[in-house]
């Protein structure tokens, strides 16, 4: 019985060599049990060593195996060959990010932007280690807990018309570990990241095309945080209206 | 430390002008944005309504009776059409944007978006009502 194939349309793209990208096709067995990572992995050992890409964890975790498939952004190693098959599968790299070889693509500019947002715990003093952790509540949990599961695949940037044509936009994800943080009981940074959030290409960038949360393997849902950082900022400056000193004791 | 690699050799890739075709979503966002030109026009079209009652009961029905022309009534339709179209992703949308939390509980979204169509539902037959008995 002969084996059963499916082709790999692939991009390649060589610095310094090649202009731009092109497909290139690999005709493999099929597994039915095989990711397209596993196909990916298939093609370095067996076929091309020469083609570069992410990957790490290979369970939906590292959040680095981030690629477009058929046209989707899809973590590659949740995507099975099954869905495709027999149909040929086209992998490239996330669409809205410069390519640096085959599919790997440049992520400094996604790294600048979650930075920006300071996504970590700010306290205007911190007290001392002798008076005990931080306590919480599971209501208080609650509210920030889905922003809190993003892995930083960036298939929500891939999936984010407005970053492809305004590539200042801070973005799903960064804007939505900005609320994560802000929404977050033991938090008091909200102010130090108004600056950033408030901006042009902050929340008000986002045209709320919504595929950012339709894309995202953790339902983290970035839509919803942006929206909710609107009205947040839309109150914030309602209150600086009204209220002497903002609101501000 | 991030690390940033020699700009002169990525490759940046351009989006088409055609991008909101690609993808069905895509052309839906596109079609909501563009239902607005349709509600503003509509809007217009009122407020000159409006405009011509304050002139005389006479200058009204003419207007009115302009608007009985094939093309306005085809506008309108369309402009029905479009505003219900918003409308209703607009509610859903409010699903999304407001979060109401009793302790741990979250009020699903279905619940949210059905409150607020429910209750334009409710004015919308209600301001039918009056239109039609007054
Ligand atoms: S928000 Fe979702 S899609 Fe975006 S980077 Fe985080 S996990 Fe990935
Ligand atoms: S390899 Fe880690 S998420 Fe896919």
């Amino acid at each position: 019985m002969s084996e059963e194939t499916i082709t790999l349309n692939v991009t390649r793209f060589r610095p310094g060599q090649d202009s731009e990208p092109v497909l290139q096709s690999y005709t493999i067995p099929y597994r039915k049990d095989w990711v397209v990572l596993d196909a990916l992995n298939h093609i370095k050992d067996w076929v091309d060593q020469t083609l570069s890409y992410r990957w790490s964890c290979r369970m939906g975790v590292c959040g680095s195996c981030g690629m477009m498939v058929n046209g989707e952004p899809k973590l590659t190693c949740s995507a099975f060959l099954r869905e495709y098959y027999p149909n040929p599968v086209t992998v490239e790299p996330l669409v809205n990010f410069p390519v640096m070889r085959d599919l790997v693509v440049d992520m400094s500019d996604f790294m600048d932007k979650l930075k920006s947002v300071k996504p970590w715990l700010i306290r205007e003093e911190e007290k001392p280690v002798s008076e005990g952790e931080y306590l919480q509540s599971p209501a208080q949990l609650g509210v920030y807990k889905q922003f809190s599961l993003c892995i930083n695949c960036m298939l929500c940037y891939a999936a984010c018309p407005v970053y492809g044509l305004e590539p200042d936009f801070i973005g799903p994800a960064a804007l939505a570990l900005a609320h994560r943080y802000n929404e977050d009981s033991r938090d008091q940074g909200k102010e130090q990241r108004r600056e950033v959030i408030a901006s042009n290409e902050g929340t008000w960038d986002c045209t709320f095309v919504g595929e950012c949360s339709v894309v995202c393997p953790k339902h983290v849902d970035p839509a919803a945080a942006i929206q909710r950082l609107k009205v947040d900022n839309t109150k914030s400056w309602i209150k600086s209206l009204l209220l002497p000193k903002g609101g501000r004791a | 430390m991030i690390n940033r690699p020699d700009k002169a050799k990525l490759y940046y890739p351009h989006m088409p002008a055609t991008w909101w075709l690609r993808k069905r979503s895509y052309f839906m966002f596109m079609l909501r944005e563009f239902t607005s030109v349709f509600i503003a026009i509509y809007l217009v079209v009122f407020l000159i309504s409006l405009y011509r009652l304050g002139q005389s009961e006479a200058a009204y029905a003419a207007f009115v009776d302009g608007l009985r022309s094939p093309g306005w009534l085809a506008f309108h339709w369309v402009a029905l059409l479009f505003a219900i179209y918003h409308s209703v992703t607009w509610f859903l949308s409010s699903a999304v944007v407001l979060s109401l939390r009793l302790g741990t509980w979250e009020a699903p979204r279905w619940l949210v978006a059905g409150a607020h169509i429910g209750g334009w539902l409710v004015v919308s037959v209600a301001i039918l009502i009056l239109y039609t008995v007054l």
